[in-house]
């Protein structure tokens, strides 16, 4: 559509989490929230979403920032991609979360993009989405019948679809303290401004003997939703870690992947490069551990 | 269905109190409420950079921001940069070192370029480069540009000795 304008809404400014569970029970399906719009003006422009209601979340306090806890750090649903690439803690503490802010985007973007947009989403290539698997972080969901959590691992039901109910709002995100390193590589086709053509987070505890104690893979692009590639975690914990293992680890996770074919990749191109990648990365913490 | 909703918006200093629709986007409303037509519209899907404006100093896509959005908030757009007759330097530097052909992707290229600036006077080529990717130019080739802003971090530097 050349015009692109938007479509007509009823606009709400709620103060507080309550009020907007409210409006989002009212309105039945008819409303969205809207956090940074990124992702919802362009889904409304092209007439996919036409919500009669839009519910700003951003005139609600408390939504966003990074804070400091004795179990982790809390992140705000409403903190933007730039606060978390500007985040020294994040950098130091929390790398793969930093990895993929950094290369998310576009700096216009970046300002606007809030974490909590990037996992209701759900897109298969949500940039941040892998990193916050491997570094088993948890979802704090708020709707009409109480608090809830649920780990980032089983948010995602579906291509663009979540464990979320329509009058829920997803409020912050937790990471527990990290015993390992991690990494995040995404694969683009130029050097910004990229949907993920694969994503690949690593975590990885390993000892002084060189044994690995802990293992996650997170993969971006490679399947309907972002994904955990089990079966090659368990490849490598409890082994002694090796360029042999990390390929046999690289290769399992390539097979257990499950991408398609589309405009930006062939299935084939996808599965060789979540095996490079997959090595890639845990070379890189393991050669970073020595 | 729609009805009008209050905003209260500071744009380049000068605070306008409007009713708008909720729905139209920053780039609209600076383009055909304010007759701003400096800030350029392209693809409307945050994919150019040639909307991009500065909301409270940071640099965002106007067409990826409702208007309302805005609401309480400063932008600044390439209209405000120049103190009367004479230039920003980041104008001047893009004049003088080829930055500007057709000149459709300079706005947005400047206000990255001034983010970039404001928060760290002294960059690298590729902090210029990272400053200035979400702006497509179909006409410089990326060198000149990234020339000028460099050039342009001089004279600012250059001013305040
Ligand atoms: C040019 C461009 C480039 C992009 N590049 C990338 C990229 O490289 N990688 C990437 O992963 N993404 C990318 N995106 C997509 C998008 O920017 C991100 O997914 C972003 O994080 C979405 O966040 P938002 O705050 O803008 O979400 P919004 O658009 O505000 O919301 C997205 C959806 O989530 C819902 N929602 C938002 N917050 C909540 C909440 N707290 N609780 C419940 N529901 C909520 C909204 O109702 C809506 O349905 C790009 C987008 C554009 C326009
Ligand atoms: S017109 Fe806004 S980014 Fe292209
Ligand atoms: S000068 Fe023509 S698009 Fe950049």
């Amino acid at each position: 559509m050349f015009i692109k304008r938007l479509p007509k809404f009823t606009y709400h400014t709620p103060s507080t989490i309550d009020e907007a569970i409210e409006l989002l029970v009212r309105y039945n399906g008819h409303a969205k929230v809207l956090a940074g719009g990124t992702d919802l003006l362009v889904a409304m422009k092209k007439r996919s979403v036409i919500p009669s209601h839009i519910v700003n979340l951003k005139t609600i306090p408390g939504l966003s920032g990074i804070t400091v806890t004795g179990e982790g750090v809390t992140i705000g649903s409403l903190t933007t991609v730039a606060e978390i690439e500007k985040s020294p803690l994040i950098k130091e503490n929390f790398k793969p979360l930093w990895d993929a802010a950094k290369v998310m985007a576009s700096p216009q973007i970046r300002t606007l993009a809030t974490i909590g947009g990037n996992l209701v989403s759900a897109v298969p290539s949500a940039d941040l989405a892998p990193p916050l698997m491997v570094m088993a972080a948890t979802a704090h969901i708020k709707g009409p019948s109480g608090e809830r959590v649920c780990p980032v691992d089983h948010l995602f039901a579906g291509p663009s679809t979540t464990a979320l109910k329509p009058s829920e709002i997803l409020t912050h995100i937790t990471i527990p303290l990290q015993n390992g390193r991690g990494i995040y590589l995404k694969l683009m086709r130029r050097a910004a401004l990229d949907l993920a053509i694969v994503g690949v987070a690593v975590s990885l505890t390993v000892k002084e003997d060189n044994i690995c104690q802990d293992a996650k893979i997170g993969l971006g692009a490679v399947a309907p939703t972002p994904i955990r590639a089990y079966k090659a975690e368990r490849e490598i914990i409890g082994n002694m870690v090796t360029e042999e293992v990390a390929q046999k680890v690289a290769d399992t996770a390539s097979r257990e992947c499950a991408p398609i074919t589309d405009i930006r990749a062939t299935e084939d191109y996808r599965r060789s490069m979540v095996r490079t990648l997959t090595k890639r990365a845990i070379m890189n913490l393991w050669e970073g551990n020595r | 269905m729609t009805n009008l909703v209050p905003l209260n918006i500071t744009v380049n200093g000068i605070e306008y109190r409007l009713y708008i629709e909720p729905n139209i986007t920053l780039v609209d409303l600076l383009r055909e409420k304010l007759g701003l037509t400096g800030t350029k519209k392209s693809c409307n899907e945050g994919e150019c950079g040639a909307c991009t404006v500065l909301m409270e100093g940071r640099p965002v896509a106007s067409c990826m921001v409702l208007a309302i959005d805005a609401d309480n908030k400063k932008i600044i757009t390439i209209e405000g940069l120049a103190e009367g007759e004479k230039l920003h330097p980041l104008q001047e530097a893009f004049i003088k070192y080829g930055g500007i052909q057709c000149g459709f992707c300079t706005p947005g290229m400047i206000l990255s370029a001034k983010a970039l600036l404001d928060e760290n006077p002294d960059p690298t080529p590729y902090e210029v480069r990272r400053a200035i990717s979400g702006n497509l130019c179909r006409c410089t080739g990326y060198q000149q540009i990234v020339d000028s802003v460099l050039k342009a971090a001089d004279m600012i530097k250059g001013n305040q000795v």
